[in-house]
């Protein structure tokens, strides 16, 4: 007889996905201008642990231990909260297009981060992931405030409109801001565009904590997301008091989201493209999509800083470009050759 | 728990008075049909009743005062089935009955043993095994509204109010639901509130039909004291005849010429 069981993910499912983040921080660490061997990465990663393993140059330790591994790691963690803040937001909202800039974060990181850029006297490495990450925030919190009592009505649409309403004036100022300041325009589009630079572990460290809580409390909130699925009305007839666990599933995608932006500028197509991928292999349940979120948006954004980082080297391509250049069309040939095409 | 009574109900959008001085009382193992023509407030009565649109008035499950309840307190008491219930694409019709589980779990928490052994419990009752792995979204019209009832049950409570659960559907389907909620209502004792528009149905199987016109009660009692020619004629404003046999009505629509 059939056990009483929800339908969940086969265990292989999460042992392929253990080794797909393996491979990836491993290819990640590898590649760079100087190629390091995967030997000779997991000798100078577990080096400390173990002994018998052969010795590697200290260069060599110097370019994965203050280089690269906090580049990699860093660009996992971007890119696995933007995934799991998309999905929260897909599912939330009930709205396939919703990605995590949805409420604004885009227009108050790029707001705040424009505002330091343009100001020279300022230290930019410590200011502007603060400036950024202060105007996400800002922004949010205003759409939030105006969606739920300025626009009447009880519907999440009310909140998407405040949204793109703040989010069209916050771009406005900036855009202003940029026309004024002329000569700084090539950084401003390069933070837009989204950076992964790091200078050793500072920028995981301090982002760190933010997207921990963030995603522990999305992971929570994932069988909530599945009701919400039902609509608000019938949702709330079931039990669920739509509006709080609305206003938790948004503080927690917003404050990640947030946290993830200041460090690395506005990465687009991760926080849509990653879901929706997601949905077409494993279904529409939240209870499997946001965990495969975090998991694959991480794994998707350090395959996309790889590619960001090598294939004009030594220059650097902005990751956002990536993204789009590749996510895009992957996107359109996975919709492409699933049967059901089903997207909700 | 014995009933629910509703009293003076009201129900306001903008300016426009919806509802005004409804009041019904319903025990359990009763089913109270509510008719009217379209925009008499049918729908909006029971959405009131499932608290999701606000309204005034005394709202009571024997002492319980149902406006001091939170959602989840409430849905523990009252359940409700939507006039076209939405089917989220890429769900299991398991995942989705579970759904009704809400209710009882906290939040945050998952469902446990339990709650899947109601589930399937339910999901047998109703004959629906076969759907068990089913996406939702490739029911047909008399399936989804079997799988939406299941949802409602699985939520395990008391009340259970019913949108037009058989509007969609083609005679042979209608029948299947109808017998379904009358069966729940006398074997499961469960109290049922539903809208319906066919009035021949109507007619059928309900223990009590409430006649709603602009928002107020017009008439109300056994089908056949509410189904009359007079009834019908002044509230739809329709040339009807009604013709009995064996205890049992069929609204007729009468050609105005021949």
């Amino acid at each position: 007889m059939r056990t009483a069981t929800a339908r969940r993910m086969p265990r292989w499912v999460w042992a392929i996905s253990a080794v797909a983040v393996l491979v990836t921080i491993t290819l990640g660490v590898c590649v760079g201008a100087v190629y390091i061997t995967p030997t000779n990465v997991w000798a100078a990663l577990l080096g400390q642990f173990a002994t018998g393993i052969p010795s590697i140059s200290e260069a060599q330790e110097t370019i994965i231990w203050q280089l690269r591994l906090p580049r990699v790691l860093l660009a996992f963690v971007v890119g696995s909260m933007l995934a799991s803040a998309g999905c929260a937001y897909q599912g939330t909202f009930r709205n396939p297009l919703a990605d995590p800039y949805l409420l604004g974060v885009s227009a108050g990181a790029g707001l705040g981060a424009t505002l330091i850029i343009v100001n020279s006297s300022v230290t930019k490495n410590f200011y502007l992931p603060v400036a950024a990450f202060v105007g996400a925030m800002a922004a949010v919190s205003l759409t939030y405030f105006l969606g739920r009592s300025a626009i009447s009505g009880r519907s999440s649409t009310a909140l998407i409109l405040a949204g793109v309403a703040v989010a069209s004036v916050l771009t406005a100022l900036q855009t202003l801001i940029q026309q004024q300041n002329t000569d700084v325009l090539r950084e401003v589009y390069s933070w837009i565009l989204g950076r992964l630079s790091t200078s050793g572990w500072s920028e995981l460290l301090v982002i760190a904590p933010y997207i921990l809580i963030c995603s522990y409390v999305l992971l929570r909130y994932r069988r909530v997301l599945d009701v919400f699925s039902v609509g608000d009305e019938e949702a709330q007839t079931m039990g669920l008091p739509v509006s709080k666990a609305r206003g938790a599933i948004i503080v927690a995608a917003s404050l990640g989201t947030a946290a993830a932006v200041s460090v690395s500028g506005l990465i687009g197509f991760v926080g849509i493209i990653v879901p929706h991928i997601l949905r077409l292999i494993s279904g529409n349940s939240y209870r499997t999509l946001l965990p495969l979120s975090m998991i694959y948006g991480g794994v998707f954004l350090v395959l996309a800083d790889i590619l960001a980082r090598t294939v004009l080297a030594p220059q650097e391509i902005s990751i956002g470009v990536i993204t789009a250049l590749l996510g895009a069309p992957f996107f359109l040939f996975v919709l492409g050759s699933s049967k059901s095409g089903s997207i909700s | 728990m014995t009933k629910l009574t509703v009293n003076k109900l009201r129900v306001d959008l903008g300016r426009k008075v919806i509802i005004s001085d409804v009041s019904i009382t319903v025990a359990l193992g009763d089913w109270i049909c509510v008719i009217g023509p379209n925009g008499a407030g049918k729908s909006s009565l029971l959405k009131a009743i499932a608290g999701i649109l606000p309204s005034g008035g005394d709202m009571f499950i024997d002492d319980v005062n149902l406006r001091g309840l939170s959602h989840r307190d409430r849905a523990c008491w009252i359940a409700y089935v939507a006039q076209d219930p939405i089917m989220p694409p890429g769900m299991t019709v398991f995942n989705y009955v579970l759904l009704g589980r809400t209710a009882h779990l906290k939040m945050l928490a998952s469902e446990s043993h339990v709650d899947f052994e109601v589930a399937h419990f339910v999901i047998t009752e109703l004959g629906l095994e076969a759907f068990l792995d089913r996406d939702v979204m490739t029911l047909s019209g008399g399936e989804r509204q079997r799988v939406a009832i299941a949802r409602a049950l699985t939520q395990a409570s008391p009340i259970i109010l019913l949108d037009e659960p058989t509007t969609a559907l083609d005679v042979g389907y209608q029948q299947e639901v109808l017998e379904l909620i009358d069966r729940l209502c006398k074997e499961k004792k469960i109290a049922v509130i539903s809208t319906m528009h066919d009035l021949t149905v109507a007619g059928l199987y309900p223990k009590e039909l409430l006649l709603l016109h602009h928002g107020k009660i017009y008439d109300a009692g056994k089908p056949d004291q509410v189904l009359t020619r007079e009834n019908i004629a002044e509230v739809y404003g329709a040339n009807i005849e009604i013709i009995s046999t064996n205890g049992m009505l069929a609204v007729i629509p009468v050609r105005l010429q021949t």
